[in-house]
């Protein structure tokens, strides 16, 4: 289902959460809203569910404006950071209630419920309650109740933000893969870009209450729209009043025309890729990150005069970091 | 803080010779002498009219307010800690009200308010509605005296829990009813089980703004606490006699109150 967010702005006392946001949400997308805290991003997404309500602006789905509806008539399946499963109930119950508010019959609430739990891998723990479970298994078990209603879109609120590393990375993949098999259009809340470029298929940069910038994850990477999607998107460096990323820094020994002229200060290696730390002739720091190969072949160590140059093509003119 | 074994010992003797004069030896001496002429007495003495009369009273008022309190104090800890209108302050602040101040006081006034020459007494009256010194009187101070008790149980557990799962719920299809009863009311429940058995406590020990409300006559307004007294303020060994096995009465009704609390107080902070 196509969602989308027109014009919505939304205030708490005097934080502007929201300041005219228009997204669209392709039907079938996984959509990643990306962003420090404080930007909008979690508010954008209970608005689109219906949790909150804009100050104005209007939400549709499908073309049809649920601005005023209620999230019950909404069809959108919400998993919440913090699980908020029934603490009371069993996994079953959980899983089951969604359906039993729709008073399906018994049989098919059996059967759905349990091919949800062997979906998510928690066929054993059905008659377990929440807190036995792990976080990563009461996660799964939140989407599994999410999913149980058959949801024409499904929204996640920073979903993998309280588990451990490792954990986070597994359900990643294996909410990508879900998305792929049920095709359901998600929306995915994160601060975390690297989560955003591996499971979205498009990214919108939020900032203030702001949309930045939307495109595919290729596209806000290669091609962001401004210093900030830059520098939240992946590590940047300031060479010559521009913006680069480390690993465009092209290092060489012998000066061109376009090169500047730096001074290494430090080689640092982390396993396969090299990180050389430069001081420029006009004062500024820069950093250039190089594969094994390229710091072997070039031989350079602290004290050393370089000459760095980064393709124009990938530079953003240097607008202050904010 | 180290203390010695001997300190703690003494400590703890101090604390139970305490507690054994305050309370233990007094309820056993009313005990005792409820006893005293040995059990067939006890039991001419509790069920004559006015003491079974003072027991259904006692009960039947708790019976009316405990339920109206319950419902009343689930629904003011929701509008305290979920509502988003004004007013939630002086709500929270009006619902210490029955805690601070003294129960004759509350009778009072409603004598003042509901009473025969009260604002709304004359209306009461040729309505046929008299509150005063009648049951339904002794209903509504007991229902002011025993309100918060519910409340302030739920309240801090409804903090606590949070409000996510019903936002769960409300997306997952839930209307506000089935949100209520399938998720918040579960995860409240052993909050409302305290808050019940505390306010059926003060309920059933009620006296002040009773005693102020009742017209104190035996066998139609007198609940057990009133019969209590009465017959400790009258002369002679059978009116005090009387006393004590009311007394007693009313003392086991609490003390089952007491065991309850015992039970349901442990399980209140493990949540489901």
């Amino acid at each position: 289902m196509r969602i989308e967010a027109t014009g919505v702005s939304k205030r708490f006392r005097d934080f502007i959460a929201l300041d005219d946001v228009t997204l669209e949400v392709p039907e079938g997308s996984l959509t990643a809203l990306l962003g420090p805290s404080g930007s909008g991003k979690s508010t954008l997404l209970r608005i689109i569910a219906g949790l909150e309500r804009p100050d104005t602006g209007a939400v549709s789905l499908d073309g049809v404006d649920v601005t005023h509806s209620r999230p019950q008539d909404r069809g959108i399946g919400f998993v919440f950071q913090h699980y908020a499963a029934f603490a009371h109930m069993t996994v079953r119950d959980n899983v089951a209630f969604g359906l039993k508010i729709r008073k399906r019959p018994r049989a098919e609430v059996q059967s759905r419920v349990d091919e949800l739990l062997e979906l998510v891998g928690l066929t054993k723990w059905g008659s377990q309650r929440p807190h036995q479970l792990s976080g990563g298994q009461r996660q799964r078990m939140a989407l599994a109740r999410a999913l149980a209603v058959q949801p024409s879109v499904l929204v996640l609120d920073e979903p993998f933000g309280a588990l451990d590393a490792n954990v986070r990375a597994e359900l990643r993949t294996w909410l990508r893969r879900l998305h792929d098999e049920q095709g359901v259009t998600t929306v995915l809340v994160t601060h975390d870009q690297e989560e955003a470029m591996e499971v979205a298929d498009r990214i919108a940069v939020m900032q203030a209450g702001r949309i930045e910038q939307v495109g595919s994850p290729r596209e806000v990477y290669d091609n962001p729209a401004n210093a900030f999607v830059m520098g939240f998107l992946g590590p940047v460096a300031r060479l010559g009043g521009e913006l680069v990323r480390p690993h465009d820094v092209t290092v060489s020994l012998v000066p061109t025309d376009d090169a500047t002229e730096a001074m290494v200060s430090r080689v640092v290696h982390l396993g396969f890729e090299v990180r050389v730390e430069l001081s420029l002739a006009d004062g500024s720091e820069a950093r250039a990150q190089l594969t094994r190969a390229q710091i072997e072949e070039l031989e350079v160590v602290r004290g050393d005069i370089v000459y760095v140059r980064a393709p124009s093509q990938v530079a953003v003119a240097s607008t202050p970091l904010t | 803080m180290r203390v010695s074994r001997r300190a703690r010992l003494s400590l703890r003797l101090v604390a139970l010779a305490y507690l054994a004069l305050m309370l233990v030896v007094p309820l056993a001496v009313v005990f005792g002498r409820a006893f005293e002429h040995g059990l067939g007495s006890f039991w001419t003495s509790v069920t004559t009219p006015a003491a079974i009369s003072a027991f259904w009273l006692t009960v039947t008022i708790a019976a009316i307010a405990v339920p109206l309190n319950t419902v009343f104090g689930v629904g003011c800890a929701l509008a305290l800690v979920r509502g988003k209108g004004r007013g939630r302050r002086l709500l929270d602040t009006l619902l210490d009200l029955p805690f601070v101040i003294s129960p004759v006081i509350v009778g009072l006034a409603l004598v003042l308010v509901y009473g025969q020459s009260g604002w709304f007494g004359d209306w009461l009256t040729r309505h046929g509605l008299p509150l005063i010194y009648q049951p339904a009187g002794m209903v509504i101070a007991t229902l002011f005296v025993s309100l918060p008790f519910v409340v302030r149980e739920v309240a801090p557990v409804l903090i606590e829990v949070g409000d996510e799962q019903e936002q769960a719920a409300a997306t997952l299809g839930a209307s506000s009813m089935q949100t209520f009863w399938r998720v918040t009311l579960p995860s409240i429940r052993w909050a409302v089980a305290y808050g019940v058995v505390l306010t059926t406590a003060r309920a059933l020990g009620e006296f002040g703004a009773v005693s102020v409300v009742s017209s104190n006559v035996a066998g139609s307004t007198q609940t057990l606490t009133l019969l209590v007294d009465q017959r400790s303020q009258e002369l002679g060994a059978q009116g005090l006699y009387g006393a004590n096995t009311a007394a007693t009465v009313l003392a086991v009704m609490s003390l089952a109150v007491l065991v309850l609390m015992t039970v349901i107080g442990p399980s209140r902070g493990d949540g489901p």
